[in-house]
């Protein structure tokens, strides 16, 4: 494989982790404040309790990912810093006002609604202005004026596409982070949480997935190129179909207990769904990292650089895999956390 | 303002509030390492509370440290562009590694903080650590691209800009690298453990403490006071090495630091007043005969190089010798009232009377405005370069027109941080006061 391909899959498979990672992390976000008030369920307290751990080491993924896009491809940071700086600027402080205030709800006694409310909100927001950094890779909305970089917003911001690929990414969220919440009841035996979560999920799985087959319908005119070649790869984009069938229906499998839903299986066949997915796409993005302006091998570092970088990362992720163990084991396994009142 | 000052006024408004919160982070799991160890030897669940308080406050202030760093690793690619795409090429190796080093930390601290009661010791211990030796670890490397900017090394650029002949390995052992490194570390500890003696010193001027709570603070105290002594020793003997560096390395930030414009051997040293352009010298300091010659190169006749050697276009900004003085003063001060105060307790075995708790009570601040200073100083004392005589801040930064809009909204941003988390402090301790935790274990 070429240095530059390795260097792209790896960014793809890091950007697979963290949609992962935060999808839950935004997503239990948002169930926790839907059923903070609400006495019936104890969904909140489930959402919460995955979050309060988490959310730290799915920040440092968000990181990784930034950091792994400037160092193999320093030559697209003029680029995207240019046409970056506004949404990216707005979405780092929503994610602070988030982040600092889901801590400190734990923290205080005034203003906790306020905070909770604003903490769950942006999780909405956030990840909105996440994929909207999709559409404008594709073509259309990027131009050079004087050779300055520029992004065309009220193009961008009239287009369907953005609000597609919005609510693409929305209903994804909520519909992962409802199935995996549902599993992580489950360990807790917590079984109306479990039902509360099971409810959303058999709703959102159809919505999610119609969504997903519109946004293509909505690329713009430039982006026919990427139309073209996601039709090449109609088999893996089936194949993704196929698992989310499998996904969905486990949700509505009785087991011996007579329990409704094979929760465990269910979120593996998502998630594989979904790594399909993102792989089919990211491959059918290439050659380009911003089309027409920019291409992998244009963005790539030198070889004398990445070597060691790969070495790093190999050593880093070595070092942190008993480490990671040992998180799941405290906080996704350990029912003395998952049902302590 | 015109785009490119505005860029780095938010940059620098960035890191300076970044860095209030990181030195704690980097700074408390140290404090809290020693609060257990004592805990084991002397089994005096004194200790164990402390350490337990110590980690509900580090929980509140990690918060806006990762928030903040999240902020300035994002920021700092958007606003430098031309910066990164060097960076990039040469010294991305520490900036990779450093993100382990804070995985390691995020891990850990969640173990250490939501599953400590189900822990076997051992593995308590080994979390504590291993967050306190992530902290640390991301900040020498990040220390590492900042060293790397004052004193580049590891490749070579082109006339037209590109860069060649890139030695990943003699970028990140570039020659500022091991004496800044280390002076960054002590000088966080250092901070840590006088905020931690200001706290302590607010608590024992109160009236009325029961004596359980009064034995409590000053055992705080007294580890703050001994660590906050060697550290804060420890970061001069450092920082006057840092100062050789900067003398064999850049010559033209020391003769700014010291306001010295003519080249000269038994160069005294200028402390207090300020930089003068016209008068050519510093106005209204005390001076040192033969210090500044001392300082950079051990002997007397040492030939410190002067501001006219260099031309003024490349000058740093003349008020940096006022920033250098604040560090350096704020440092020697601090070892005077460290010492002083462990003196006073510990061999005259007197209390501490109210004046010197008064004292003790501002020395947390104090070294904080050290940091401060001392980062400004570094930074500032940089320019017109972003990488010393590679790359002016001008081509590094970004032309984007939307830097204003975005300075607004940020500023906004950590002010009200900077409010809310002191308010957020107050009322968690405040509603869980020491002597409550105090009846709940003895
Ligand atoms: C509590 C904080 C603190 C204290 C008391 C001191 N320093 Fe410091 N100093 C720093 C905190 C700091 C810092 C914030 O950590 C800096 C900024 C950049 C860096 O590398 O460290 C720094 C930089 C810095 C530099 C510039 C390095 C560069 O630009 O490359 C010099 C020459 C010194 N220091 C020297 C000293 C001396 C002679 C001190 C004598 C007491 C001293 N510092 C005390
Ligand atoms: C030398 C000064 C600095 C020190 C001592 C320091 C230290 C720290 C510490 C202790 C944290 C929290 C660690 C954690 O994740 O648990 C942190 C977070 C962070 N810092 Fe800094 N930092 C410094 C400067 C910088 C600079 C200049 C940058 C970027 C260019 C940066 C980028 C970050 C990032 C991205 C995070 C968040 C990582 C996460 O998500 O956990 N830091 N820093
Ligand atoms: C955390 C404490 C730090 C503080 C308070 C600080 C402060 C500042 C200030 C005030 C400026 C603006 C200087 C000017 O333009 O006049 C600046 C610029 C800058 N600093 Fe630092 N700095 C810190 C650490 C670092 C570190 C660790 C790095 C390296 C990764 C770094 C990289 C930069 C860059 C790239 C610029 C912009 C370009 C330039 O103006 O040279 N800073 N910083």
């Amino acid at each position: 494989m070429e240095a530059s391909t390795l260097a792209i899959t790896i960014l793809w498979s890091l950007l697979f982790i963290y949609s992962i990672l935060g999808s839950l992390d935004f997503g239990a976000g948002f169930w926790g404040m839907i059923y903070g008030r609400n006495d019936q369920t104890s969904a909140s307290q489930i959402a919460n309790r995955f979050l309060s751990p988490t959310w730290e080491v799915t920040n440092v993924f968000l990181v990784i990912f930034v950091v792994s896009v400037v160092t193999f491809f320093p030559f697209a940071t003029t680029l995207l810093g240019s046409i970056l700086l506004v949404p990216v600027g707005i979405g780092l402080l929503l994610l602070t006002i988030r982040t600092t205030f889901m801590v400190f709800e734990h923290h205080t006694q005034k203003y906790r609604e306020l905070m909770r409310l604003t903490s769950g909100f942006s999780g909405l927001i956030i990840p909105a202005l996440l994929v909207s950094i999709l559409p404008i890779t594709l073509g259309g909305f990027v131009d050079f004026e004087n050779d300055l970089p520029v992004l065309h917003y009220a193009e961008l911001l009239t287009h369907p596409t953005l609000y597609m690929h919005i609510a693409f990414g929305l209903s994804t969220e909520l519909f992962i982070s409802a199935v995996f919440l549902m599993d992580y009841s489950k360990e807790a035996d917590d079984w109306s949480a479990y039902q509360t979560f099971r409810k959303h999920a058999i709703w959102l799985g159809p919505v999610s997935i119609a969504i997903a087959m519109l946004t293509i319908g909505t690329f713009p005119a430039e982006a026919n190129w990427i139309v073209e070649n996601i039709e090449d790869n109609w088999l893996w984009f089936g194949l993704s179909v196929f698992f989310f069938i499998i996904g969905y229906t486990l949700l509505f499998i009785k087991k011996q207990d007579g329990v409704r839903g094979w929760s465990r299986l269910a979120v593996t066949a998502i998630i594989l769904q979904y790594g399909i997915a993102i792989y089919a796409y990211g491959s059918a993005h290439l050659p380009y990292l911003v089309y027409p302006h920019l291409t992998v091998t244009e963005g790539f570092t030198n070889p004398s650089t990445f070597y060691p970088m790969l070495i790093v990362y190999g050593v880093g992720f070595g070092i942190l895999i008993p480490a990671f163990y040992l998180f799941w084991r405290l906080f996704l396994k350990d029912r003395r956390y998952l049902k302590q009142p | 303002m015109d785009i490119v000052v505005m860029a780095r006024v938010l940059f620098g408004s960035s890191l300076g509030f970044h860095i209030i919160y990181a030195t704690i982070g980097v700074g408390l799991p140290v404090m809290i390492i020693i609060a257990e160890v004592l805990h084991y030897i002397k089994k005096d669940s004194d200790y164990a509370l402390m350490a337990r308080r110590w980690t509900k406050g580090f929980a509140i202030i990690l918060a806006v440290s990762i928030a903040s760093g999240t902020i300035v690793g994002v920021l700092i690619s958007l606003l430098f562009p031309n910066f990164m795409e060097i960076v990039g090429q040469v010294i991305a190796l520490p900036f990779q590694m450093e993100i382990f080093a804070f995985l390691i930390e995020a891990v850990f601290m969640s173990i250490y903080l939501y599953a400590a009661d189900r822990l076997p010791p051992v593995l308590r211990f080994i979390s504590i650590i291993s967050v306190a030796l992530g902290a640390t670890a991301s900040a020498i490397l990040i220390t590492d691209v900042h060293a790397w900017m004052n004193t580049p090394a590891g490749f070579n650029i082109t006339p037209d800009g590109s860069v060649t002949d890139v030695d990943t390995w003699a970028a990140f052992f570039n020659p500022s690298f091991g004496v800044t490194a280390i002076h960054v570390t002590l000088s966080a500890y250092m901070t840590v453990a006088f905020i931690i003696a200001s706290i302590a010193a607010l608590r024992l001027m109160r009236k009325g403490l029961s004596s359980k709570e009064r034995n409590y603070h000053k055992k705080a105290l007294t580890i703050a006071l001994y660590f906050g002594a060697i550290m804060s020793l420890a970061t001069a003997i450092n920082g006057h090495e840092t100062a050789q560096m900067l003398h064999e390395y850049n010559p033209r930030k020391l003769a700014a630091a010291e306001g010295l414009f003519e080249t000269t051997r038994y160069a005294p040293l200028s402390i207090g007043g300020y930089t003068s352009l016209e008068d050519q010298r510093v106005k209204y300091a005390v001076e040192i005969p033969y210090a500044l010659s001392f300082l950079a190169g051990d002997r007397l006749d040492t030939e410190v190089l002067g501001l006219n050697e260099f031309p003024e276009e490349l000058w740093p900004p003349l008020y940096v010798h006022v920033l250098f003085n604040v560090m350096v003063g704020i440092g020697s001060l601090l070892i005077v009232v460290a010492f002083f105060a462990i003196f006073w307790r510990h061999v005259l075995k007197k209390e501490f009377p109210g004046w010197l708790l008064a004292i003790l009570a501002v020395s947390g601040p104090l070294a904080m405005i050290a940091i401060e200073t001392g980062w400004c100083f570094s930074c500032i004392g940089r320019q017109p370069w972003t990488i010393t005589d590679v790359l002016r801040t001008g081509e590094a930064a970004t032309k984007s027109s939307s830097v204003g809009f975005l300075l607004g909204l940020f500023l906004t941003l950590y002010i009200t941080l900077l409010f809310i988390t002191g308010f957020v402090l107050r009322s968690y301790f405040k509603r869980n006061p020491a002597s409550k935790d105090l009846d709940a274990v003895h």
